[in-house]
């Protein structure tokens, strides 16, 4: 038995030692029953017990706890211990509270109540021992009941470092739990100025904080910019010994470099030049520090010092703007590529997918190609190998796409079962995206098949299918390659499936060759028949029943297979009732019936490819033109489309697809009956003045809501502002008595350049003013927004001209803030107001008969990618207006869709850089119950809500 | 963040545990569980780190022992390995070179290590000698008080 530290409770290393010497589980199960029962009478007994032994018993069910058995018993007895005037009984008392008593426990309040007094005694020991217990437990109810007092120990002038140090992550750890917490106003800066602080581990700890409040407040903690640029500044430029202990292994402070380079990516590039100047100067000091021989030969040193150089990296590439230090970047993680560390060389693979997605690094990074390919082919890790494929695909673009869907095909063969089915969609991705000969599309397509046809799931032969039907100019080749790999002896059953399916569209196209006639078709696709899965051979009878209007020499052979008993007869329905309606079909149909029927299939819409959707789903962040941090997407919209389905019995049925009136799905007379109150007639909005809003280039000069005076640093409500911007483009965004502020913008697919003229109605001069923007959570990596810099000063009546330009990434819901500060009177002014820019306005007009937009509607029967709202009408339920504001709104207003002539029909698509959403929009108004009912369907379930969101305040 | 850190022996025996996010007992088994088996089952010289589920897991081998720890997608990996080295640099310290048995023997003593060097899954102090003076200044306290225990094991109370 070892020496044992501390106090030493000799009871509980023998009883340790007992539980050592076991020599089976039984005996050890046997041991700690009797001793479970042993503490449970001592704690039951007449006799008390004094703290010692409480601990000693506390401690020895914590100890069982640790083996993984069930507690349910001492927690009073831990929670008494929190009284004691003894320390180590105190602290074992919190360590059991801490592993095994859960947030909700009924003891919560006594807990509760035991930290209270710790926190408030004079022995720092103490004060940081309830520290540690509220940070580790972190629920709710502490998080109310310290919430306020944690801020106040944090900035104090008499709290010393360690109690600091503490206080800072426990504040952190209950901003965690509950949000609203957060100090503001006066404590920002002081909370801000911690960086400053001379103690090294009280910047650590409150770095980790600051971090946590700059994500959910970036415009109120800016101050911090400057001071983590001049902190990190002095600390790379420190040599080693002048941070003492806070040097490891010969690097200075690698943590908190680390935390100060990640705190600066929360931010775009400083706008003063001056900071900006001095972040520069540090990540080339940081740069240039990889090069130098290391100071020591030792694993920590290296990692200590490339941990700080990957965040540097990260932080050059978000802030997307120094071509020299990508490059430089790059070329250093080149070094690593190739570095003897298998820790280097993953984590090298993993920051350059990041560069790649950089314009100035993407080419950079490319000549590294041939490296990467050899990690693919002998990396011993599979999860660095995944890397390397991870950054093929990044790396990938029109010029070595062939090449690089090759190295992926070949290596394929031999992959790893775990990373088949990502590879076999990132291949598919790419040879669609980059093929500029769609012949090679559908050859790489095959031989996924053929190589990984497991591994091939239904969205990516559905992709080649659609592909092919779409472009004419493949459709020959297709059918002759599908046909040539039908005669491999081992056939995959999805090449079934895919040759089943394109040789019925186009298999007349090489029907002309003697060695690929119709009956030779016919009869190789059939040997495959019965070694086939039930749905397979459905799609299957579809292909004969198809041959039959193709190729008429043939019908009767095909009738034969399909009255066959084990057609007919089968046990499977579908295959059953196919077979027999198609033999009918066959039977009794004119060729003209049958040609229009069996039709070929008409194109289908183009859409994103459904591939990237399942991987965007499976591997976020991994995905194609993702350059924000991975964090942001980290839930994806899924958008799954069943597309290829529909090629079962009703594409033969399409030409006389009856519109029914309910064919959206949703019962157009189910109007909730239950609300029938109708709403007061809101009279103070008359449907004029609406339409006056909605046309109107010019406005009332007066937006609503705007006329709080103006004080220092106020946000201004401008939602009734807000609301009208929705549906239109220019007017007037905010008045008061000193200032003027008019918005002219236009809208161009996923671009926007937005006009903000500023008037100054004054008599005087308005000095230092700085409008800026920033982007309120993570919107600044969805919305990328320039802003041209204007005068500082205003003249007297004076109108002033800035420009925006924005470029829409992906979809958002956040508006983004204009903050406007300048000085009248030598009063310093400050206002923010959220800029009316919304995600319909990337949105334009599609026209499309009922057909296609039934067709599509249908298609987005995921759940999540409709939204639906059902609201009492705010304003008066006028058609004009109604059908103004939807034009408004940036969609095209469809007529004669929807049975019901009542009902409005709309369409639009949404343009991001990522990709485009198609989306559909039905509203239907009760008058009688002054009610609307308001669907939307589009391919993004982000998108669906947040129109549905914004459509649904305008009526 | 860290979202916990564990240790187990090469048997696969779970020596300790520290969980950062709450999670119900049944789900923390069986978390545990599935880290161990994988990590036993890879090969040295293999990369430290894997991602699993939603997280990143960094861990390595010192002696018998493994220290793994689970962190969010943009936590610093190399760092990560770097907190581990400074935690088994403080055990072996306080310890005089640690061994499994040490911290079978004295888990409280390694979870109050712990607590200084982390908190609330993100450092808190980096200096070691900062981390050692406020667990001396613990033992001090301890020391202060009557060893009353002390008589009762040898059956003197």
């Amino acid at each position: 038995m070892p020496a044992v530290r501390g106090d030493g409770m000799r009871g509980l290393a023998v009883f340790i030692s007992d539980i050592r010497n076991c020599k089976s589980k039984e005996a050890e199960i046997k041991r700690i029953n009797k001793e479970l029962a042993n503490i449970r009478s001592k704690f039951r007994g007449d006799k008390t017990l004094d703290g010692y032994q409480k601990k000693k018993y506390v401690c020895k069910l914590l100890f069982i706890f640790l083996l993984g058995h069930d507690i349910d018993f001492g927690h009073m007895e831990a929670v008494n211990l929190l009284s004691s005037n003894k320390y180590s009984e105190k602290q074992i008392g919190y360590l059991f509270i801490s592993v095994l008593i859960s947030a909700n426990n009924e003891l919560m309040k006594l807990i509760i109540q035991s930290i209270k007094n710790d926190l408030s005694s004079r022995n720092p020991i103490h004060v940081n021992l309830a520290l540690q217990c509220i940070a580790n437990i972190g629920s709710r109810e502490m998080a109310e009941t310290f919430g306020s007092e944690i801020p106040k120990l944090l900035v104090s002038g008499d709290t010393i470092d360690v109690v600091k140090q503490s206080a800072a992550l426990c504040l952190l750890r209950l901003l965690r739990t509950l949000s609203d917490i957060i100090p503001s106003g006066e404590w920002t800066s002081r909370i801000v100025h911690l960086l400053n602080d001379q103690h090294m581990g009280v910047v650590t700890s409150a770095v980790n904080l600051i971090d946590a409040l700059v994500k959910k407040n970036p415009d109120e903690y800016k101050g911090c910019i400057s001071l983590a640029v001049s902190r990190l500044s002095r600390i790379v430029t420190a040599s080693y010994t002048d941070l003492q202990d806070y040097t490891y292994y010969f690097v200075p402070a690698p943590w908190l470099s680390m935390k100060l380079l990640r705190l600066l990516q929360n931010y775009p590039p400083p706008e003063d030049p001056g900071v900006r100047g001095r972040l520069i100067e540090c990540l080339e000091t940081i740069l240039n520090k990889a090069q130098e021989p290391p100071k020591s030969k030792k694993v920590q040193h290296s990692n200590a010092k490339n941990a700080v150089l990957f965040e540097a990296i990260s932080l050059i590439i978000h802030m997307d703007s120094e071509p020299n230090l990508l490059v430089r970047a790059c070329n250093q993680l080149g070094q690593f590529l190739q570095h003897r560390e298998t820790n280097l060389r993953y984590l090298a693979l993993e920051s350059m997918c990041l560069l790649a997605t950089s314009e100035f690094s993407h080419e950079a990074v490319k000549k590294h190609q041939e490296t990467v390919v050899t990690a693919l082919k002998t990396e011993r890790d599979v999860s660095v190998r995944q890397r390397a494929v991870d950054l093929l695909y990044a790396m990938c673009d029109k010029t070595n796409a062939e090449e690089i869907v090759g190295e992926m095909l070949n290596y394929l063969e031999t992959a790893d079962y775990s990373i088949r089915e990502e590879m076999v969609m990132k291949v598919a991705i790419l040879a669609e995206k980059y093929a500029s000969d769609y012949t090679w599309y559908v050859d790489v397509i095959l031989n996924l098949i053929r190589i990984a046809g497991d591994y091939v799931s239904e969205e990516v032969w559905y992709r080649v299918i659609q592909i092919v039907i779409n472009r004419e100019d493949v459709q020959g080749y297709a059918a002759k390659t599908v046909f040539e790999s039908l005669q491999a002896p081992a056939c995959h059953e999805n090449m079934v499936k895919v040759a089943g399916y394109i040789l019925g569209e186009f298999g007349n196209l090489i029907a002309g060759d003697q060695r690929s006639s119709p009956f030779v078709q016919f009869n190789l696709l059939h040997s495959k028949y019965h070694l086939c899965a039930a749905q397979t051979r459905a799609l299957l009878l579809t292909t004969y029943v198809k041959f039959v209007n193709l190729f008429p020499e043939i019908r009767v052979d095909i009738q034969n297979i399909l009255k066959s008993n084990s057609n007919v007869r089968n046990s499977e329905v579908e295959l059953q009732q196919r077979s027999m309606e198609y033999l009918q079909l066959s039977q009794i149909a004119s060729s003209d019936v049958l040609a229009t029927v069996l039709e070929e299939m008409p194109p289908f819409p183009e859409r994103e490819s459904s591939i990237l959707a399942i991987l965007k789903k499976k591997k976020p962040g991994m995905s194609e033109g993702v350059t924000g941090p991975l964090k942001e997407n980290k839930h994806p919209a899924a958008v799954i489309n069943n597309t290829g389905v529909s090629y079962t019995k009703n594409s033969e049925n399409a030409p006389s697809l009856a519109v029914s009136a309910d064919l959206l799905g949703i019962s157009s007379s189910l109007h909730q009956p239950t609300i029938n109150s109708a709403p007061p007639a809101s009279s103070n909005n008359t449907s004029t003045n609406l339409l006056v809003d909605v046309f109107g280039e010019t406005t009332s000069p007066t937006a609503g809501g705007a006329k709080s005076a103006i004080g220092d640093g106020i946000i201004v409500k401008n939602e009734e502002s807000l609301k009208k911007f929705i549906c239109k483009h220019n007017g007037i965004l905010f008045e008061n008595d000193l200032l003027q502020i008019g918005i002219k913008s236009e809208y161009r697919q996923n671009l926007c350049q937005m006009g903000l003229f500023y008037g100054n109605k004054t008599n005087f001069q308005f000095l230092s003013f700085t409008p800026s923007i920033s982007s309120p959570n993570n919107l600044s990596t969805k919305l990328n927004i320039q802003v041209k810099p204007v005068d500082t000063v205003v003249e007297a009546g004076a109108q002033v001209h800035q420009i925006l330009n924005v470029e829409c990434i992906e979809d958002f819901t956040d508006l983004p803030l204009l903050t406007i500060q300048f000085i009248y009177c030598n009063v310093q002014q400050k206002l923010t107001l959220r800029l009316p820019l919304t995600i319909n306005k990337f949105s334009e007009p599609t026209v499309m008969n009922s057909e296609s937009f039934f067709t599509r509607w249908k298609n987005l029967n995921n759940p999540t990618q409709e939204a639906q709202k059902i609201f009492k009408a705010t304003y008066p339920m006028d058609s004009e207006a109604v059908k103004a504001k939807l034009i408004g709104f940036g969609i095209q207003l469809l007529t004669g869709i929807d049975p019901n002539p009542e009902n409005y029909v709309c369409a639009g698509i949404i343009h991001t850089r990522t990709l485009q959403v198609g989306c559909l929009i039905r509203l239907e108004p009760n008058t009688q119950a002054q009610m609307y009912r308001l669907t939307i369907r589009s391919s993004k379930d982000t998108v669906s809500k947040e129109l549905c969101k914004l459509l649904h305040e305008l009526f | 963040m860290l979202q916990f850190m564990l240790l187990f022996s090469r048997q696969g025996k779970l020596r300790l545990q520290k969980w950062y996010v709450a999670h119900p007992d049944k789900q923390k088994k069986k978390i545990t569980r599935e880290l161990i088996t994988t990590i036993l089952a890879r090969k040295p010289k293999m990369c430290s780190f894997l991602e699993w589920k939603d997280l990143k897991i960094v861990y390595k081998r010192y002696a018998s022992l493994y220290f793994c720890c689970a962190i969010d997608q943009d936590d610093n990996e190399l760092l990560t390995l770097e907190i581990i080295h400074r935690y088994v640099e403080l055990l072996d310290k306080y310890f005089g070179s640690v061994c499994e048995l040490d911290i079978i023997f004295n888990f409280e003593k390694a979870y109050f290590i712990l607590d200084e060097l982390l908190l609330g899954g993100e450092i808190q102090e980096t200096s070691k000698k900062n981390v050692l003076k406020a667990i001396a200044a613990q033992d001090l306290l301890q020391e202060e008080e009557t060893p009353q225990g002390f008589f009762e094991d040898h059956g003197l109370g």
